[in-house]
Formats: C-alpha cells, structure tokens, sequence
C-alpha cells in the first residue's frame, strides 16, 4: 500500500477511535467532520472523485452543521455511564461480518473483476455514441439511470417533510410577535 | 470582560464576508460543470446550502431569512422534484419514453436533447437539495430558539452563544 493511503487510513482509524471515546459532544461532532474529510482523501486516492466530492460536501460539511445543530438542542457532555457488554458485542460482530464479506470482493484494481465487464464497457461506449457529455458518472447518474435519480430526489424531498413536520420552525417568528 | 459574541468577532466577519461568495459561486460551477468534471446537482446542492448557512452562523439568522425566507425553502424543494418530473412528463409530450431526453431536440437525433434534459434534471436535483438542506437547518434553528427563550439560557445546558449555537445568535 503507497504510503500516503497508509498515513490516511492510519489517521482515519485513529479519529474514529478518539471519537468513539470522546465524552465531549461537541469535539466528537467536529473529529466526525474529519473522519469523513480524511474518507474523501481516500476516494480522492482511489479515482472515485465524485463519491470524493459527495463525501466531503455532505459528510464533512452539512453533516457536521446538522450534528451541531442538533447537538444544541441536547447537553454538550455525554452523561458519563459503565460500558456495555451487549452494544459491544453487536458492533464487533457486524463489523467482523462487514470484513468478512470483502473477502469475497474482487483484489482492487483488478480489471478482470464482473463489475467492470459485465455493464460498464456497454454503458461507456454508449455515453459517448448517445449522451455526448464527457462524464460518464453523470451520463449513468442522470440518463441511463433517470429513474433511480428521480428516486433519490424525492426520497431528499421527502426526508425534508418529515424534518418540517416533526420539528416544524416556519411559523416561529409568527407566534413571538403574536402575543 | 465578557466574551464576543459570534457575530462580533471581526476574523470571522471578514473572513466569512470574503469566503461566503465563492462558495456560493463554487456551488453554482459544480452545478453546471457537472456534464463536464465530477460533480451534479446533489454536491452544488449541498454546497450552495453549506455556504448560506456559513453565512447565517457569522451573520446572524435574520440576515439569512431576508435573503432566503423560510417558506421558500418550502417551496423550492417541491420545485426542484417537480421540475426533474416534469422533464420527464415533458420527454413523453414529445414523442418520447418518459425521462427519454432524446425526445426534447428531435431535429438533432438526440444529442442535445440528452445533453439538455440532464443540466435541466441536474438543475432540479440542485434546488430541491439546497432547499431541504436549508429546511432541515431552519428547523434546528428553530428549535434552538424556542427552547432559548430572550431572557433565559438555553435549554439543555447548551454552549450558548458559543460554537454550538446554530443560529449565529446570542440567545
């Protein structure tokens, strides 16, 4: 492994084991930041610039001012309570699954891998015979796969509503005034 | 001596003044450079939100709510679903399948057809992302006031007034 991806793994595992023993909130929504600043350098790394950019835009940006947001709605110190054994237990055992499947993923890299025979030439060719944009990325992501784009919007759209009726926030510079 | 306010320290004001522009325009070139280099609608989305919240965190939320109100934020995340659908509606008009950009320009067999129907749905991804973004936060932020009434602190024992205040505020 180049060194450089070993310096970022070896601080991305050194954040999220400080995060995961930080009692203080606000310090451990910030590492969070960092941790999927340090995830988008890996993509970075790896040429998936996009999921790069949507890693750092939505992990290290917006979701670190959603968590402080609402962070402030709730104490700044997590109450200090005796470790758990059954949480432990659960976490230890997905994640030795989650490892365990990859060893079943193609070495990365590898050219003869399914995923980059079995679709992917037909739809390269095809953006530049039909799309005529030179991103693929966005050829896949807005044409060939319109409808699952379509999806994702309203499943933003609709993530949004069910912020707006259970948190509400329109109507509050209306009932301040009102009295 | 007590301690600045956020909207009182003047690194941040200037710093925040000269960053927040580009960005926003930062945003808008990862909209429509999309077909181009990596980037679309949903990281301009989250970006264009980013910054307008950056600019609300230094500046106050009032300042925020006179350039984007809230209702809009409403309003616009409808918007942006309705016009991706649209296009696709659009496509059907004209002869196509539905979400078929071919059929927008039917005198060049599609080319800029395809490369129109994807700026115009990137566009749509854009608003309703910036704009549920800017719902989620305003809901947060209000919140936050509601709980941290004029004369009281914060509910919660929160850091008010400090980093953690979402809204730029001093409760």
């Amino acid at each position: 492994m180049p060194p450089i991806e070993l310096l970022l793994l070896l601080l991305l595992l050194a954040t999220a084991g400080v995060v995961a023993r930080l009692h203080d909130l606000f310090a451990a929504a910030m590492l969070t930041g960092i941790v999927s600043l340090l995830a988008a350098g890996l993509f970075v790394l790896m040429d998936a610039v996009d999921v790069a950019f949507t890693e750092a835009a939505v992990g290290a940006g917006i979701g670190t001012v959603l968590i402080l947001g609402a962070l402030s709605l709730t104490s700044r110190r997590e109450k200090p309570g005796r470790m758990r054994l059954l949480p432990l237990v659960i976490v230890a055992a997905t994640g030795a699954t989650l490892i365990y499947g990859t060893w079943d993923m193609p070495a990365y890299g590898d050219g003869d891998a399914v995923m980059h025979n079995y679709l992917a030439p037909e739809l390269i060719a095809q953006t530049a015979e039909k799309i005529h944009i030179p991103n693929i990325v966005t050829a896949i992501l807005a044409s060939f796969r319109g409808y699952d784009t379509l999806g994702e919007v309203v499943v933003i759209f609709t993530a949004g509503v069910g912020v707006a009726l259970l948190l509400g926030g329109l109507d509050r510079r209306r009932r301040k005034e009102e009295p | 001596m007590r301690p600045l306010r956020v909207r009182e320290m003047p690194v941040l004001r200037v710093v925040g003044r000269a960053l927040v522009p580009l960005i926003l325009l930062f945003g808008l070139y990862v909209q429509f450079h999309g077909d181009f280099g990596p980037g679309g609608g949903f990281q301009a989305g989250v970006i264009f939100a980013a910054g307008l919240i950056v600019y609300a965190l230094i500046f106050g939320l009032e300042a925020l709510q006179q350039v984007v109100p809230p209702i809009l934020t409403e309003r616009l995340m409808a918007a942006g679903v309705l016009l991706y659908g649209s296009v696709g509606v659009l496509a059907m008009f004209l002869g196509g399948e539905f979400l078929d950009y071919s059929a927008l320009d039917p005198l060049t067999a599609g080319h800029h057809g395809q490369h129109l129907g994807i700026v115009v749905i990137e566009l749509g991804v854009g608003i309703a992302v910036a704009a549920t973004m800017m719902r989620v936060y305003y809901a947060f932020v209000s919140r936050y006031l509601d709980a941290a009434p004029a004369t009281g602190a914060p509910g919660g024992g929160a850091a008010g007034g400090g980093a953690g205040n979402p809204a730029g505020e001093a409760p």
